[in-house]
């Protein structure tokens, strides 16, 4: 089941939170959506699930427009929402009844549905306790288990993993990844290795706009440009000469010696270049031992910096 | 119709769950039940087998009984983001607004109901005009139909319960006293709008045992339009600048 968003606009007074945002989500994608805080990442997801009418464009779910049927896109639609809000008055079996019940899921289909959440989200311990005596980490899975319930086409989790100890953290990665083979799920977070261990494609928007948008490899690749990488020489008589003769390879394009008298170089290629080989030959030419060479990765979070600050 | 069900279902549980409801049933009974039969104009007093001292009773009573009711329903899930859970699940905002309503009105519907023993010894000691007393009910029931509305809008507009107990006696005490008092000091179609928009008046003619359609259409549309404003409000965050 596809997600279609069209030119989404959300405007609160005079300020835009979400401007002029598309993109699509095909069954089976993972998406990841990334930005700082007030990025519009949750307006983007309030409006997905029908609580809040955007000022402009539209939001296609299967081909249902969010202005035609929003009680059939509901249905179709998981959603835990920021901040987790839930009934702390409920005991949890009774809340997941309620939400299958509200959410149309038949009668003698609901007590399996429970007993399957309850041993998915691991709240059997728990489960006749009131929501509101829980720990966070468990309200958490609560609201995991009441927006899975009805084993929804489309999973949309705000930042599904706060509060979460880092076992759980784990646990609740692997269980999206299970559901996103078969569903749609689109989740927000902060977290950056978050979205790169869990999500096919990630979306970066900052200040309403999508600045960004693919796996975490062409997202590299994009920001990285140039070959860089890391190594290390020993056996070597002067250190100059070293740098010389690495300068004198015609793919190179910068030599930085890293510290004084360790032999760790990093190295830039010239664009569209590799060294690697020149660096080893050039190694045996000299008879200098070749202790390390790592091509040197742009972490997600220097791509997320540059992408969302001015 | 059977999303309602299920909301109002819940609404009425979490009554019983956070002890409102024994309290509210408690006070309304002990306070109708000490007017009609121990002080003030009781039943002895009067000396006649009538219903009419705990209706007016009643009357009274209910007018703070219901807002302390309704002033969670909406209030609390605007506070504690609830909102946001339950309008995203497979329901359209009539139905949640219906199902608050229906359930404040089944415990009020409670309460009447064990009020029934008051009618039932009365009977037993005189002649008693049952019309008047179901009649009597009726008008309690259309009543606090009206004040749920209000109080469901008063809650639907904020996120504090404090306000919306507050701001839902004070519309209500319009309808209940201001108007009535205006009214007798004006002549001419003002006086009459506002004797006409007094609850007093058409409570009091339902009581008495006549039942005229324009007294019920009066207590629905307060109702009617008390709920319209309350889905307004909940769905505004939807409207389109």
């Amino acid at each position: 089941m596809s997600i279609i968003v069209e030119n989404l606009t959300k405007q609160y007074g005079p300020q835009k939170a979400v401007d002029d945002i598309s993109f699509k989500v095909n069954t089976g994608e993972i998406l990841g959506f990334l930005g700082p805080n007030g990025a519009g990442k949750t307006t983007t997801m309030k409006i997905i699930t029908c609580f809040m009418a955007p000022t402009n464009g539209d939001v296609k779910v299967n081909d249902t427009s969010i202005y035609t049927n929003q009680e059939d896109i509901k249905k179709k639609i998981g959603y835990l929402p920021e901040n987790n809000p839930l009934y702390l008055d409920m005991p949890v079996l009774e809340y997941l009844d309620y939400v299958g019940e509200l959410q149309g899921i038949e009668k003698n289909k609901i007590q399996n549905r429970i007993v399957e959440m309850v041993h998915v989200c691991g709240l059997n311990d728990e489960k006749h306790k009131k929501i509101g005596e829980l720990s966070k980490g468990y309200r958490q899975r609560v609201g995991l288990a009441q927006a899975m319930i009805h084993d929804p086409e489309i999973l949309i989790l705000d930042e599904p993993t706060t509060g979460l100890d880092p076992n759980q953290i784990i646990e609740i990665r692997k269980l999206i990844r299970h559901i996103g083979k078969e569903k749609t799920v689109i989740l927000s977070t902060h977290i950056l290795p978050e979205v790169e261990a869990t999500c096919d494609r990630i979306l970066i928007i900052s200040k309403g706009k999508i600045v960004a948008d693919g796996t975490s490899e062409t997202l590299r690749k994009q920001a990285q440009g140039n070959e860089m990488l890391r190594i290390e020489i020993q056996d070597y008589d002067s250190k100059d000469r070293v740098i010389s003769e690495l300068q004198r390879i015609e793919t190179i394009q910068m030599v930085d010696p890293v510290k004084d008298g360790s032999g760790i170089f990093t190295l830039q290629s010239k664009p569209g270049a590799s060294s690697r080989r020149n660096i080893f030959n050039l190694c045996v030419q000299n008879k200098w031992f070749l202790a390390e060479m790592t091509p040197v990765e742009t972490k997600l979070e220097d791509i997320f910096r540059e992408l969302t600050t001015e | 119709m059977r999303k309602i069900w299920i909301i109002s279902l819940r609404e009425f549980r979490s009554f019983f769950d956070s002890l409102t409801a024994y309290i509210l049933i408690v006070a309304f009974l002990g306070l109708s039940g000490f007017f009609t039969w121990l002080s003030g104009s009781d039943i002895f007093f009067i000396g006649q087998a009538s219903l009419q001292p705990f209706f007016s009773v009643a009357y009274w009573t209910l007018f703070f009984f219901t807002p302390a009711l309704t002033m969670r329903t909406l209030a609390e899930e605007n506070k504690t983001g609830t909102i946001e859970l339950l309008l995203t699940k497979a329901v359209s905002d009539w139905d949640v607004i219906l199902g608050k309503f229906l359930a404040c009105l089944m415990l009020i519907g409670i309460a009447l109901l064990l009020t029934l023993p008051y009618y039932i010894s009365i009977w037993a000691m005189g002649p008693i005009d049952h019309g008047a007393v179901w009649c009597g009910y009726l008008g309690l029931i259309l009543m606090s139909m009206s004040f749920i509305g209000i109080g469901l809008f008063a809650s639907s507009i904020t996120s504090n319960q404090i306000v919306a107990f507050l701001l839902s006696l004070f519309i209500g005490v319009f309808f209940l006293i201001i108007f009535n008092v205006l009214a007798s000091n004006l002549t001419g179609f003002l006086g009459e709008l506002l004797s006409f928009l007094s609850l007093s008046t058409h409570f009091d003619s339902i009581s008495r045992g006549v039942v005229d359609s324009r007294d019920v259409i009066f207590f629905l549309s307060i109702t009617v339009l008390g709920l319209i404003l309350a889905e307004a409000s909940l769905s505004k965050r939807n409207i389109v600048e």
